[in-house]
């Protein structure tokens, strides 16, 4: 246990969290290896789970009929992925795929909520944390949208 | 770090007028995508060799059809070998695309201010590159990597639409090798069978290995690219006045005198098209310009 708050601690997402939450995330948290190709989530599926990937590569994609799968974001080590285990109604809108031998931890979401209403400084460290995770998607998607490098640009 | 960088000589070869269009033999034609090409150029008028410093431009002549500024993509170093890669865009692009092996295409230059490669010796180097970006970005490589002991780390982030528009992708595959050039590459978008990064290029910037304090950097994409990776940049630390960005505006003369390229108080034929970001900051933000 000692060894996995160090590691919680140590990642930069939970980085300047106070001791006793890092103590309480780790009862939550479980060590995760997904093989190259694995889905790690499904869209539709629910939403139980963060991720914070310690080593390797994991793609978030949608299937598209006729098409298949269009990528979406790849993340690596030291990202994290996966914020719908916090917003109702808990469900996952996109897939996950680990595009090489990928560690992690998994966090579960149903655990933290509950300690997360308990706790609400832990909430609210954690808010923050995924407010900025969110935003930086956002923006990330609005200029993927944008097509710059299109024929227009 | 004052921009002392590279202004033309105003001044052709020997000397001779810097409006004077030379003619140029194509060499050699390569596709690196579907709608991008390079020109390997060789001087068909018996003068030998063509100088040019990283981020300066040309202005291509397709005769009978018109000019278009583009920037060499070729190594600085290597004077015997010219070369431009071309996005075919629009008409004179277009027709410069269905040109072949053996014609000839007129060339004025070369023109325009150069990326700072001599002013950040002693730097970490960021480089940023979207799309056909890299292409005036290309000799800043060569450059910095046949003076390697002169630069701190030198970090390369290039993204693209997707994979199938990846440009140089065998520098791209020699650069990825070296252990002293960190390249870091990205799409906007793919399919199923790709295994590299999906995202735009600015994803790539908070996690760059460059100490902040200590780096410059180097930006060439569409504008909206450039404005969101200055944005990055500063997030991270950077600068204003160790940024420097490559803006590009419809051009006539090339030269400073008919106005056509004018940006704020500048004419980018000349005073730029490379910039530092700190003399340009109110106007590139600025709409309608
Ligand atoms: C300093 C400088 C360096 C440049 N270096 C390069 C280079 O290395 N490689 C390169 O491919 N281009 C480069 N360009 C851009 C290039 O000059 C233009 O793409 C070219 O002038 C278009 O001319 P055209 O006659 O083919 O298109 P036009 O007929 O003038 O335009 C046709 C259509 O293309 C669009 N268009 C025009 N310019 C661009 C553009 N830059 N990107 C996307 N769409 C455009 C127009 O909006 C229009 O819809 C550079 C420009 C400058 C100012
Ligand atoms: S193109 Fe004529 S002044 Fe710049």
């Amino acid at each position: 246990m000692e060894n996995l708050e160090r590691v919680l601690a140590e990642h930069p997402f939970l980085k300047g969290l106070e001791a006793r939450h890092i103590e309480l995330l780790a009862g939550c948290t479980s060590n995760v290896v997904f093989k190259p190709g694995e889905f790690i989530f499904r869209e539709g599926e629910d939403a139980d789970k963060f991720y914070l990937i310690r080593h390797g590569k994991v793609v978030v994609e949608t299937f598209v009929p006729q098409k298949g799968p269009l990528l979406i974001r790849t993340r690596t080590k030291d990202d994290v992925f996966g914020w719908s285990w916090m917003i109702p109604p808990y469900k996952w809108h996109f897939d996950a795929r680990a595009m090489e031998l990928t560690r992690g931890l998994a966090l579960d979401g149903k655990c933290l909520r509950g300690k997360c209403e308990e706790d609400h400084d832990l909430g609210y460290e954690l808010m923050k944390r995924f407010a900025t995770l969110i935003a930086e998607r956002l923006e990330a998607t609005r200029l993927q949208l944008m097509d710059i490098y299109g024929d227009h640009s | 770090m004052a921009t002392t960088h590279k202004n033309n000589s105003l001044a052709g070869p020997e000397g001779s007028d810097v409006m004077m269009v030379r003619p140029f033999k194509i060499r050699r034609m390569i596709k690196e995508t579907d709608d991008t090409f390079s020109l390997e150029l060789g001087p068909r008028d018996g003068t030998r060799g063509f100088s040019f410093e990283p981020g300066q431009f040309n202005m291509l002549n397709v005769f009978g059809i018109g000019e278009v500024p583009i920037s060499i993509s070729g190594d600085p170093t290597k004077t015997d070998e010219l070369l431009h890669t071309t996005r075919a865009v629009g008409t004179v692009t277009k027709a410069m695309k269905k040109l072949k092996v053996g014609d000839t295409i007129g060339i004025r230059g070369p023109y325009g201010k150069s990326w700072p490669v001599r002013e950040v010796e002693g730097y970490d180097v960021v480089v940023v590159a979207g799309g056909i970006g890299l292409a005036p970005l290309r000799p800043v490589i060569y450059y910095l990597l046949a003076n390697r002991e002169k630069y701190g780390k030198i970090v390369l982030l290039y993204g693209t639409r997707t994979p199938e528009e990846i440009l140089f992708r065998k520098d791209l595959e020699k650069w990825r090798a070296r252990f002293d050039l960190e390249t870091f590459m990205t799409v906007d978008r793919a399919t199923g069978d790709w295994r590299g990064n999906v995202g735009v290029v600015t994803t790539l910037i908070g996690r760059a290995p460059f100490d902040h304090l200590n780096s410059a950097a180097m930006i060439c994409g569409p504008e909206i690219m450039m404005r969101f990776t200055v944005l990055e940049l500063q997030k991270r630390g950077l600068v204003d006045d160790k940024i420097f960005v490559s803006m590009e505006r419809n051009m006539k003369c090339g030269v400073g005198l008919c106005g056509h390229c004018q940006l704020g108080a500048s004419f980018v034929c000349k005073d730029g098209p490379v910039y530092r970001y700190d003399q340009i900051r109110g106007i590139f933000t600025k709409r309608e310009l």
